[in-house]
């Protein structure tokens, strides 16, 4: 079993900010660090953010396998959801269909799921044009390895707001939010 | 986060780090999260007691708590002073269970807590402002029902405090509120700004800094990300206007800062200082 | 020139000794301990252990000592320190029919199998004080004992269900939320509004329990039983996957017996208000089950006249943990708000002289 964090609980903290930083500044790519070394297909990030995040009260979906499967189970220990039903899900392949997911409710948008996304690349240029909360004017986002289409797929929920998911973008060590009030041209 | 890396062990023995357990820390972290995502919107958490009494301070506690590193430093304020007494117990608290280092100036500051003041010197990317709410519905006064209040929100049904706020200007010729005037964050939730006097409501919009409120007896936070509009809730032939008093402080000569009244003697003698005393202290080139 | 006042940490260290020395009292009294408080003050000790939601005799009475006697600052230590502790789980629910019952009286029944047994209770002491305990007065003589009845104590409200009188409240297997969790929800179901009023303030609950008996709200209970006494405590450890029984707790229940007119689907029956209270604590037992049978207006399809039937009003405002720190924390400074509040009323005030043709 690979290790988790090496410091339970300063080395959470130290990803739960880089988390906020990145949900605060939608787009901005955000290195995360110290973070894990768990088993692929799981980035260095995306495992960091599970850990800082997840737990026993976490309903979590994953298409990561059974080695990344176990790690997580005895890491953070969510009991492992259908796609609808998860708060967390961890995608390193194609995610589910967006609209299929926990959107929450007009009385608790917060029941959103956030959605961890595994990509190629994210580079802080590109032709994704971010506008909203959290940015003063415009930021650039190069993202690789998304499927065809999802960007529309995830323009169709915006005007569910304040339903909607949050998406946490992972390569590597580096993540970059794309929270749901966040306009993406 | 160039600041050093303060020694954990320093922090308080048979308590975790800042106090909380991990799994109330990731439960916290979880609704900030939630809370950054959709501004304005009070998110519903499962708050603690603390060792300190509801309405003093723990929501913004528990969030400061759960948000606070090894390499941030603290400055707590209460009536913009850092060295009110519920100011200093907090800061002494944070000093004990977790160890950080603690300061006066907001510019060294990464998180400063707070208790109805925004800091006069303005704020910068990174820094994280936490409110201390004792009422975090904006409705309350004029619906005291959760449930129904809720259900007005999810509607963004906002007309009884449009009425509030006119019968206010029939009566009085305008809006009386004076603190805890309510704000319109990113055109979706209507959202009260924690009691800070009207004054520092147009620190709110757009500004630089992540702002995070935590109330902890309601059990709710809510959260401003940088650069989000926060409008103050007005009428086109009645502008919002920020209320201060027509003074210089008695120390600083600052005319542009928030000013507390002095009472000198029985006669009706009184003078006006800076509410926030950092910020009188570095005009003074203290 | 004015110098603004500063110094709260010193003042604030100077507060605390002059507290500790309080507390002490006159140093020529010997020193009163947490295991005296345990024992010749169990009352207060219950009281503390329910509102503090921490079943746990000496650190209540530790409480109640650091707290100089204050009940509602030592539930608010003993709440601030369960949170520290680790939780292992939950037990199994607590079966009040195998209690040892210590007092068990009804007031439907002159006699019920188990009979009635009145203990350790202060019904029929004439209320005059009693100036011989004011000083140490020695061992009282010891109480007469009796065998142990060995007759099983069914509970009333079992008996009047087997005669279809009572109706029944059905059990269920859901998991019932955790007020301690994930806090209150509206609505609320009955489940989190017993675990609210199991750690409510007793004073509230009983002013509200009372506001049911003078007609604020339609109450008509009688005392089906009051029964008092020690519960095992069992619970699941999962590397055993077995119950065990890892403990006593004592606990007060009352199962308060009122009418209900019945309805187009149900027959005319008597309804159950439910009352259970950690420690031994009669009043408030009482007091929570008028009150839990009047939130049970709307499920019943009575009409909602009163404080007592509404949920949130009761629900929101019976922790006292809650409600002192906010009616408290009005001593702290304000003066920021007041000072807009000042500029805002002269500014009003000026505005109203004007519109007089007067000058303020």
């Amino acid at each position: 079993m690979q290790p988790g964090f090496s410091d339970p609980v300063l080395d959470a903290q130290s990803a739960f900010r880089a988390v906020l930083e990145a949900m605060s500044h939608p787009g901005r790519i955000i290195p995360v660090a110290p973070a894990p070394l768990p088993p692929v297909p799981l980035s260095p990030a995306m495992g960091a953010v599970a850990l800082a995040l997840a737990d026993a009260d976490t309903p979590l979906w994953h298409d990561a396998g059974a080695e990344a499967g176990d790690w997580l189970r005895f890491h953070a220990g969510s009991p492992l959801a259908e796609a609808p039903r998860a708060m967390f899900l961890l995608a390193t392949g194609t995610p589910p269909a967006l609209a299929g997911l926990n959107l929450g409710t007009e009385e608790a948008p917060q029941e959103g799921a956030t959605l961890l996304l595994a990509v190629k690349s994210l580079r802080p240029a590109g032709v994704l044009r971010l506008r909203g909360p959290g940015i003063q004017h415009e930021t650039a986002l190069g993202v690789e390895g998304l499927p065809e289409g999802f960007w529309a797929e995830r323009a169709a929920l915006r005007p569910l707001f304040p339903c909607g998911l949050d998406i946490i973008l992972c390569c590597d060590s580096q993540i970059a939010a794309i929270p749901r009030t966040t306009e993406v041209v | 986060m160039n600041a050093p890396l303060n020694p954990v062990a320093e922090h308080l023995a048979g308590y975790n780090f800042a106090y909380l357990d991990e799994a109330t820390k990731r439960m916290i972290r979880r609704a900030l999260l939630k809370a950054v995502a959709i501004p304005g919107h009070q998110v519903p958490f499962g708050a603690r007691e603390m060792p300190l009494p509801y309405g003093w301070g723990t929501g913004g506690i528990q969030v400061t708590a759960a948000v606070l590193g090894p390499r941030d430093v603290l400055k707590v304020i209460d009536q913009g002073a850092d060295d009110t007494t519920n100011a200093v117990s907090i800061r002494r608290f944070f000093g004990r269970v977790a160890g950080v280092r603690t300061t006066d100036r907001t510019r060294e500051a990464t998180i400063i807590q707070t208790r109805h003041r925004i800091p006069e010197t303005a704020l910068r990317e990174g820094q994280v402002l936490v409110y201390q709410v004792p009422m975090p519905e904006p409705l309350f006064k004029l619906e005291p029902r959760v449930s129904e209040t809720t259900r007005l929100h999810a509607l963004g049904d906002y007309g009884l405090m449009q009425v509030k706020l006119y019968e206010d200007i029939v009566q009085h010729g305008e809006v009386a509120t004076a603190y805890n005037h309510p704000v319109m964050v990113n055109g979706r939730y209507l959202m009260s700004p924690s009691p800070i006097p009207s004054f520092d409501n147009p620190k709110m919009h757009m500004n630089p800094a992540l702002q995070l409120f935590g109330a902890g007896r309601e059990k709710r936070i809510y959260a401003v990300p940088p650069y989000t509009e926060v409008r103050s809730l007005d009428f086109e032939d009645h502008p919002f206007r920020p209320i201060r008093a027509p003074h210089a402080c008695e120390l600083c000569g600052s005319t542009e800062s928030y000013l507390d009244e002095v009472i000198t003697d029985d006669q009706g003698g009184r003078i006006f200082v800076c509410s926030d005393t950092d910020y009188c202290a570095e005009r003074r080139g203290e | 020139m004015y110098v603004s006042v500063k110094g709260g940490e010193q003042a604030i260290a100077n507060a605390h000794a002059w507290l500790a020395e309080r507390r002490r009292g006159d140093a020529e009294q010997p020193e009163i301990t947490a295991a005296q408080i345990a024992e010749q003050l169990g009352l207060a000790v219950d009281r503390v252990m329910a509102e503090g939601a921490c079943l746990d005799r000496d650190l209540a009475a530790l409480a109640l000592k650091q707290a100089r006697g204050d009940g509602t600052e030592a539930a608010f230590l003993l709440r601030a320190y369960r949170n520290t502790l680790p939780r292992f789980g939950y037990t199994a629910p607590l079966d009040t029919g195998a209690m040892q019952v210590q007092r068990r009286v009804s007031a439907t029944y002159k006699d019920l199998p188990g009979g009635q047994v009145l203990g350790p209770s202060f019904d029929y002491t004439h209320r005059l004080l009693d100036v011989a305990l004011a000083g140490q007065n020695g061992e009282p003589p010891p109480a007469p004992l009796a065998e142990a009845g060995v007759e099983p104590m069914p509970r009333v409200t079992g008996m009047l269900a087997q005669e279809g009188l009572m109706a029944r409240d059905t059990a269920s297997d859901a998991e019932p939320p955790d007020l301690t969790r994930e806090g209150l929800r509206f609505p609320a179901n009955r489940a989190l509004a017993l675990q609210a009023m199991a750690r409510g303030d007793e004073g509230f609950l009983l002013a509200l329990g009372y506001s049911t008996q003078r007609g604020y709200g339609n109450s008509h209970p009688f005392v089906g039983e009051i029964r008092m006494g020690a519960v095992p405590v069992e619970f699941t450890p999962p590397e055993l996957g077995f119950a065990i029984d890892i403990g006593d707790v004592v606990v007060t229940e009352c199962q308060m017996v009122n009418q209900f007119a019945g309805n187009a689907e149900t027959p005319p029956q008597f309804t159950r208000g439910y009352g259970l209270v950690p420690g031994q604590n009669e009043r408030k037992a009482m007091a929570m089950s008028l009150v839990d049978r009047a939130l049970r207006a709307k499920e019943l399809g009575e009409e909602l006249t009163a404080p007592a039937q509404d949920a949130e009003f009761v629900l929101y405002h019976c922790d006292n943990v809650e409600s002192t720190g906010f009616v408290e924390h009005l001593k702290l400074p304000h003066y920021v708000d007041f000072q807009s509040e000042l500029e805002k009323l002269r500014g009003i005030r000026a505005r109203w002289a004007a519109d007089r043709g007067e000058t303020p």
